[in-house]
């Protein structure tokens, strides 16, 4: 475990020392400051209006990263080859894979939370106070993370076997076909047959079904989130994480690094 | 193939024979199809098996955003080292390949030259037993390639097994102990320098200067550049060679041996196997 | 050469600032023609925004308030000329059901008649169930569907289900469970819609709906006013055998503390037949006029 340590603070690093993450933060900091002024202008709903767009921006940003980076993390250094020497060194292929996955959660963890702060700030510049309420929208944030975090091991298995143009193709594909997935499951067709409907059915139980991590509605009207959709929500991404991430140990331990 | 411990052995082949994939197959980076290799007596699929060997990769590339110093920490940091003992060794190797001053610059800023040394650095930084060596003189100047001879023959001395490859067949006769050719991804031979290329020489060869227009009868087997002339001839006709030259009042320069090089050898094998690939074709047709 | 580069450059940019400037004109005159809602459906909608419906649930809502905002200020609400109004509080309350504002603006300004609102009760009732099954704890969902069937759809027995219904939130006005009985006995009565209107407007923090509550409340207190002088009156010719011609008299007569006044300050006068009447002056008989 001291290796995927290793890997994930060097990873770390990269993401840091890497300007790009600096503009996206920044970009960020931007859209909290209009939604101030958004706010402004639907009357009646400036909180939710902040609360629905700093959300939104979190999870968009957090997205672009988590795909864009997380395709990179293996296949950068495969085409770079900064890979060889380090695989000559003792450690395992699957410490090296885990190592890049938490380095860039660690990463999108702290994005995140700075986000979240900027949020808060824009929040505390409208209602000039903030209440308990309030402290569901870290709710929201952690769920969206844990989201995030499921994204980057989809991108990691899809960089480990095609290229990278078609791997953040496959990872915007499976995000898209996940939010959709609960939609797949109660979705009535009338001319389809049975047999089809089980499939979609067994489909939409196989994707990744994002919309468990989206508390955005309840959040940006203050309600409350129920501690066991947290506590199912967690295991599920564990569990889902846990499958995407053996599967790409599994291909990139058996590939030829040409 | 096998190679002792302590011997400096080269793997030797032109460029596509198969050297690097050989031995990215002893380092893993790609899977073999069928057979089996062990290093000091661990299989290849050994990880603990990298805890004594060091490996030079071919054209290294290192992470551009690190500076070297902190580059060689981070592949330390996969060893069992104490901090302080990592931070020692990074300081030593350092300084063994003349990186000192080099040390706080980011990796993109670097030379060619410069990251084969950070390369060489970090294979042997943990001291291995083993040092496993792919193109280690390729993209260096003079003086580098000087340089990198000098630690291959220092690692010897201390009694580490060094395999590389190349294609510069100099540096092989001058470093190595025993050699391996490889040629058309087949392993050709194995045996020190002398023995691939057979101790028996080709003749001998004299360099003489002759004034224009005098009458030799060698000189209708000699080539002249100016005033100078070569010869080759068997090696029993060697004096009556020289006797014609001082009856002709000729100014003899040298006479040495014509000893066939590895190159010679090489050019005989690449030679067979395209003739052997020829008579394929056209028997196939 | 620098100095001709700049030159050009600066000239160039200030040449497209006007070329837009005529174009925003053109486009302008283009515009008054057609509003569209271009996209309508909203399940089509709510697929495309991902995970981040409650966003744009905000966006249409303002929308929506923009909307009604417009014609309101421009005076151009007739029967048929707020159609948009509900398709855009349909896509937003698909978006976001969680937006209870959403529902009670639309409530309000569609269920009301011309030229206040969309004169389109049965859609106000619509979005006010999406409303209440959405957001069961918000019994003031159910006192604003209990207005529309009072006022707009004059249909007082489901009026009094509606606020009977609200009452059973035990964090429900209990003014609630009152008016519930009252409209089952009586129906319409002036009280019981002044009454309704006052709440609104003490409660309400959207300012439109505020503002849209004030001006009924107004109609309202005049429709007592003149209730009250007119029983004022009958009294008075009850005790003197005549019909009084001016309010003095029933001051003098000790019916009255003083001249009544109309919400805008004008004295109430008696007209023709001795019936209280507003007076010629004040502003409030065109906007009962205009509010019928």
């Amino acid at each position: 475990m001291k290796n995927v340590w290793t890997v994930a603070t060097n990873t770390f690093r990269e993401a840091v020392r890497d300007r790009v993450l600096y503009n996206l933060v920044f970009f960020a900091l931007l859209m909290m400051g209009a939604a101030i002024l958004v706010g402004q202008i639907s009357i009646g709903i400036e909180e939710s209006v902040i609360v629905s767009l700093g959300l939104t921006a979190i999870s968009v940003i957090g997205l672009l990263i988590a795909v864009f980076i997380g395709v990179g993390l293996v296949s950068k250094e495969m085409e770079k080859r900064t890979l060889y020497a380090l695989l000559a060194e003792p450690v395992e292929r699957w410490e090296f894979l885990l190592g890049k996955f938490c380095g860039l959660v660690m990463t999108l963890t702290v994005n995140t939370a700075a986000m979240a702060v900027g949020l808060y700030l824009a929040l505390w510049t409208v209602k000039h106070t903030l209440e308990k309420s309030d402290g569901w929208i870290l709710v929201a944030v952690y769920l969206i993370l844990l989201k995030l975090a499921l994204i980057v091991a989809l991108a990691l298995l899809f960089s480990c076997f095609t290229t990278p143009f078609l791997a953040i193709l496959f990872t915007a594909g499976i995000y898209v076909a996940g939010v959709f997935a609960g939609d797949l499951r109660t979705m009535q067709a009338v001319d389809l047959s049975p047999a089809t409907m089980s499939l979609l059915k067994g489909i939409s139980y196989l994707l990744p079904n994002f919309e468990n991590f989206n508390v955005m509605g309840a959040v940006a009207h203050g309600r409350a989130v129920p501690g066991a959709l947290v506590e199912q929500a967690t295991l599920y991404a564990v569990a889902y994480g846990a499958v995407v991430l053996a599967g790409a140990s599994a291909i990139f331990s058996r590939r030829n690094l040409k | 193939m096998q190679v002792d411990t302590g011997e400096v052995f080269g793997f030797l082949g032109p460029n596509g024979a198969g050297k690097s994939t050989t031995i990215k197959l002893l380092m893993r980076l790609i899977f073999p199809d069928g057979g089996t290799a062990r290093i000091l007596g661990k299989s290849i699929d050994d990880v603990s098996m990298h805890q004594e060997t060091g490996y030079l990769p071919e054209q290294p590339y290192f992470y551009d955003y690190l500076t070297a110093a902190e580059v060689l920490d981070y592949f330390a940091r996969f060893h069992r080292l104490t901090a302080a003992d990592r931070q020692t060794r990074v300081e030593n190797m350092l300084k063994k390949v003349g990186l000192e001053t080099a040390k706080k610059i980011q990796l993109r800023k670097y030379s060619k030259g410069m990251l084969q040394r950070v390369g060489l650095a970090q294979a042997i930084l943990h001291d291995p037993q083993v040092l496993i060596l792919d193109e280690p003189m390729s993209g260096l100047d003079p003086l580098g390639r000087r340089e990198v001879r000098d630690i291959i023959l220092e690692l010897k001395k201390e009694g580490r097994t060094v395999l590389f490859s190349t294609h510069i067949l100099s540096d092989a006769e001058m470093l190595c102990d025993r050699v391996g050719v490889i040629v058309g991804g087949k392993l050709r031979g194995v045996g020190t320098p002398e023995e691939m290329v057979g101790i028996k020489t080709q003749g001998m060869e004299i360099l003489f200067e002759v004034a224009e227009g005098k009458n030799l009868p060698l000189l209708a087997k000699a080539t002249r550049t100016g005033e100078r002339c070569r010869v080759e001839m068997p090696e029993d006709e060697l004096y009556g060679a020289i006797e014609q030259l001082r009856a002709a009042g000729a100014r003899i320069l040298s006479v040495a041996q014509i000893k066939p090089t590895l190159e010679d050898f090489f050019m005989n094998l690449v030679e067979a196997d395209r003739a052997q690939a020829n008579a394929v074709e056209v028997s196939g047709k | 050469m620098e100095v001709a580069l700049g030159v050009l450059l600066v000239s160039g940019l200030a040449g497209v600032w006007q070329l837009q400037k005529k174009i925003d004109v053109q486009r302008q005159a283009l515009q008054e023609e057609r509003e569209e809602l271009v996209l309508r459906s909203p399940k089509l909608i709510k697929r495309m925004s991902l995970e981040y419906a409650p966003l744009v649930g905000a966006l249409y809502w303002t929308r929506a308030v923009q909307y009604y905002g417009e014609k309101h200020r421009l005076r151009q609400i007739r029967q048929g000329s707020l159609e948009l109004l509900w398709p855009l509080l349909d896509i937003t309350t698909t978006l976001d059901p969680n937006l209870i504002v959403a529902y009670r603006f639309g409530s309000t300004f569609l269920s009301d008649a011309p030229p206040r609102g969309a004169g389109d009760p049965d859609h106000a009732v619509e979005l006010l169930r999406r409303g209440v099954l959405a957001n069961p704890d918000y019994w003031r969902l159910y006192q604003d569907m209990g207005n529309v069937y009072y006022f707009d759809k004059k249909d007082y027995p489901r009026a009094a289900e509606a606020f009977a219904e609200g009452a059973k939130n035990p964090q429900a006005a209990i003014w609630m469970k009152v008016m519930a009985a009252k409209i089952a006995a009586e129906g319409e009565s002036l009280e019981t819609s002044y009454f309704l209107w006052r709440d609104i407007y003490q409660t309400a923090q959207e300012p439109q709906i505020k503002k849209n509550a004030e001006l009924h409340l107004r109609l309202v207190k005049v429709d007592l006013d003149l209730r009250e002088l007119n029983r004022l009156a009958d009294e008075y010719e009850r005790r003197t055998g005549r019909r009084a011609t001016k309010m003095s008299e029933l001051v003098r007569a000790g019916l009255l503390s003083q001249l009544p006044g109309d919400p805008d300050g004008y004295p109430y006068v008696l007209g023709e037949g001795g019936k209280a009447e507003l007076n010629l002056y004040s502003p409030m008989l065109e906007e009962k006029l205009m509010n019928k």
